[in-house]
């Protein structure tokens, strides 16, 4: 059954679908397993970072640090295994407990201190950025054979198109994220709090361990992307990743979920970076088109989802009244 | 075990907030089986004591025990498990989600660790139609009537808590189909041995469902009585007290006087407004004060905010001497030289964070509009006559105002409205929260303005406050004019006789 605030998600998918067939029949081998590889290899740190975003935004709050984080562990990884030897499982480790721990403390401070989200990660977004030059300026490359097997793992489809790790670990977030939100307790308190925090409170939520623990989920997810994105460059640096956690908040708002918390689904981000992912194949396929038009065409479609958002709220609110009116 | 003890007893509870005192050595006794109604005007603390018995705040004097053993609940999730639970008037579940995890929030049932969706569907059903209610609980909480979220919240409060249900203005938005259906749930939660403590201010509905009343007035206890031998004028009584004993006008000699004053300068024909307040008739003469009378809920304020065209009325006309004005919205309402002291100061009335001489300048700035600033030394000078002539203290024009008293802020507020020289000016419970210094001196401040030509109107749940300064009094009941009374009709008692709807005190 489909609720009236899971429409813009159907919408999404729609669009996605009506999209790609329009794609594919001007450019057939968009239809290729090798495209539709890349766009999940491409898009894979974005995919990770945006799961987080949208567990957050669900909450009713915002999370800017994300792409300051990315560098950072980017950054952090590549000197951890680049500059000092260490093994790249001890780096992804260490930089997956620092990403945590910073998301921790900023979910605290929005819960203890009551400052709202916006600004809490808006200053860990310039701390970790300054932090990302702090361990290093320059980029720097990444070499070691455990990396170089990592990338070399993946699964063939037929017609040549590969399943890399890097796509790999993103569908399993994704898949782990969807059973978290529909399927567990903390994924209920996470819609409860971002329906209303006054009433989730008042329903016993326990507000204060949830708060920490999305924005922690945040910041893990963040490292996760990091490492990915290490990984995907072979390299860290710290000018990199600038804006990522728009990009993130754009595919979630594409993919259906209310900027103000309560309504959504993580299947709808999936969907929202795939969108993205098309955009930027088919200007690529086109050749020449120049790359900013991705940015136009996300900003006209985040223009046309917000709208659309509204509407159905107008909608399902009017009909509601409509039906009341009856019953008396 | 629990044949000896009350269900839940308050004793001696004691609260006060930044040094006031919201509750005072309230008592408070609830049986098993028992419907308990909880009454009390706006600020007498009641939400207060409700809120330290589920939880919400720590009460800083007295004991509370359930079944006898003391409980110091400090979180709601900890009273709902000691087993008292409640249902909030307006923040209540949630409307993103679906009926069933609404239901079960907190306490989904679960299988290898995930929800069981299917469990929680199959639960929710059953324990609905205990309620008789046959809902799809599958669909989200938003899609169903405020009636049926009701019984949804109290089926939610009652299965996770099963000893006290507390139910805070569960009937304000339902209509009286609704009532009976809810009525109905809780008399068989009494005769389940359910504790049920119920605020309301419709009378009606606690004769009908209540066994027993405690009345709450300025946070102290009034009393507490089985309703079979509570007559409906005692209880009114109860509730709008009679302390204030000075400054009493004798209305015998005066309603010759006031018709002496002429014709009406301000008349409100037919005026009303669906849902709010009933069409009224309403005549303002120069220098007169207006008092308007009812319980909380009766349509006091909403009276109020038509006049100062916060609501937009939506039948009728109001005329300004003799001329026909159209009062939609409260700068319309400025415009026409009126002013408002709303019910709420701290919310409503003062910027909190701005300066005594700023918030005094407010009123008068909104009508030159944006382009013509006051001169800071022409503010300076305003507040300063102000501060002199309403003896406002501290005398320091530049203290942020939130830090002055109640008292001292009601008259900021006053003085804000005198500056830009009204002709009607409309106070809404202008002693509340005040001390009883400032009290008299607000009230013979109403004199001194009415003396000078203006016409007031005054809306207060304090009887005596009225009666003293008021020349005539509306009474409302039901969101609905009810009665007129002037000169000799003119007492508390004929007041709470009309308000009960029993004296032959409706003529006017």
């Amino acid at each position: 059954m489909i609720h009236a605030r899971n429409l813009p998600f159907v919408t999404t998918l729609a669009i996605f679908v009506i999209a790609y067939g329009l794609c594919v029949l001007q450019f057939p081998n968009m239809l290729s397993t090798r495209v539709i590889g890349n766009l999940l290899t491409d898009n894979a740190f974005l995919g990770i970072a945006a799961v987080g975003m949208t567990f957050v935004i669900l909450s009713g709050g915002i999370d800017l640090s994300v792409g300051s984080v990315i560098a950072f562990t980017s950054v952090f990884v590549a000197v951890m295994v680049g500059s000092f030897g260490v093994h790249p499982l001890t780096a992804f480790l260490a930089a997956l407990v620092i990403s945590t721990l910073f998301g921790c403390l900023m979910g605290a401070m929005i819960r203890y201190l009551l400052i709202p989200p916006f600004v809490v990660t808006l200053a860990g977004m310039f701390l970790a950025r300054g932090a990302a030059y702090l361990v290093s300026t320059q980029s720097v490359p990444i070499t070691h054979e455990f990396i170089d097997t990592m990338l070399g793992f993946y699964i063939r489809f037929p017609g040549g198109g590969r399943l890399t790790l890097l796509a790999m670990v993103m569908l399993v977030v994704f898949a782990v994220g969807i059973v978290v939100a529909s399927r567990t307790r903390f994924g209920a308190n996470v819609y409860a709090i971002g329906g209303n925090l006054q009433s989730a409170e008042l329903m016993g939520v326990p507000v204060g361990a949830t708060t920490i623990r999305i924005y922690a989920l945040s910041g893990f997810l963040s490292g996760l992307a990091g490492i990915v994105y290490t990984l995907y460059t072979s390299s860290g640096y710290s000018l990199a990743t600038v804006g990522v956690e728009l990009d993130a908040i754009a595919a979630v708002v594409i993919g259906g979920t209310l900027l103000t918390g309560g309504v959504g689904l993580i299947a709808g981000t999936f969907v929202g970076i795939l969108l993205q992912g098309l955009i930027q194949t088919y200007i690529v396929f086109d050749g020449t088109l120049s790359s900013w038009w991705t940015k136009i065409v996300i900003g006209i479609l985040l223009f046309v989802f917000i709208v659309l958002q509204r509407t159905i709220i107008w909608y399902s609110d009017r009909r509601l009244a409509v039906r009341q009116l009856k019953e008396v | 075990m629990s044949g000896q003890h009350a269900l839940l007893e308050a004793r001696s509870i004691g609260k006060s907030f930044f040094g006031i005192p919201a509750l005072d050595e309230v008592d408070f006794t609830l049986q098993a089986g028992e419907i308990h109604a909880l009454l009390g005007e706006n600020g007498a603390g009641k939400s207060t004591l409700i809120k330290i018995l589920t939880g919400v705040y720590r009460r800083d004097r007295g004991t509370i025990s359930l079944e006898g053993s003391e409980i110091y609940p400090d979180t709601v999730g900890e009273a709902q498990a000691l087993g008292i639970g409640t249902v909030y008037q307006e923040v209540n579940l949630l409307e993103n989600l679906t009926v069933a995890e609404n239901l079960f929030l907190g306490r989904q049932p679960r299988r290898l660790g995930m929800i069981d969706r299917r469990a929680m569907r199959n639960r929710s059903k059953a324990l609905l139609e205990r309620y008789g209610l046959h809902i799809d609980v599958d669909a989200l909480l938003s899609s169903y009537s405020v009636a049926i979220r009701q019984i949804i919240a109290i089926a939610r409060a009652v299965d996770l808590s099963g000893k006290v249900l507390v139910l805070d203005e569960p009937t304000a938005s339902l209509d009286a189909n609704e009532v009976k259906g809810l009525f109905t749930v809780l008399r068989q939660l009494r005769e389940d041995g359910v504790g049920i403590v119920i605020i309301t201010h419709f009378l009606d509905q606690v004769y009908e469902i209540a066994d027993r009343v405690t009345v709450l007035r300025n946070g102290r206890l009034v009393g507490s009585r089985a309703i079979s031998e509570l007559p409906r004028l005692d209880l009114i009584s109860m509730m709008l007290g009679r302390e204030l004993q000075h400054i009493t006008r004798d209305h015998q000699a005066e309603p010759e006087t006031i018709d002496d004053r002429g014709a009406p300068s301000i008349q409100f024909q037919n005026y009303g407004k669906k849902g709010s307040v009933a069409p009224f008739d309403l005549d303002i003469r120069p220098g007169e004060v207006v008092g308007i009378a009812g319980l909380l809920g009766s349509g006091r304020s909403e009276t109020a905010f038509l006049l100062f065209g916060i609501d937009r009325a939506d039948s009728g006309t109001a005329t300004i001497d003799g001329e026909q004005v159209s009062i939609t919205s409260p700068e319309a309402a400025i415009a026409n030289r009126f002013g408002f002291c709303p019910e709420e100061r701290k919310t409503d009335g003062i910027v909190g964070d701005l300066s005594v001489a700023d918030n005094i300048a407010l009123a008068l700035q909104a009508r030159r509009g944006w382009m013509r600033p006051i001169s800071s030394s022409a503010k300076r000078e305003l507040a300063d006559s102000f501060i002199k002539s309403l003896d406002i203290r501290p005398a320091d024009r530049e203290r942020p105002i939130k830090f002055l008293s109640g008292g001292n802020q009601q008259k900021a507020i006053l003085a804000r409205w005198l500056a830009t020289d009204p002709r009607l000016l409309i106070l809404d419970e202008p002693t509340r929260g005040i001390d009883i210094g400032a009290h008299a001196e607000i009230l013979k401040m109403i004199e001194r303005l009415c003396s000078q030509g203006m016409s007031l109107v005054v809306i207060s749940s304090e009887l005596e406050e009225l009666t003293a300064v008021a020349h005539r009094v509306i009474v409302l009941s039901d969101r609905r004019h009810v009665a007129e009374l002037s000169g000799h009709q003119l007492t508390t008692d004929g007041i709470i006789r009309a308000i009960a709807g029993t004296g032959e005190t409706e003529a006017a």
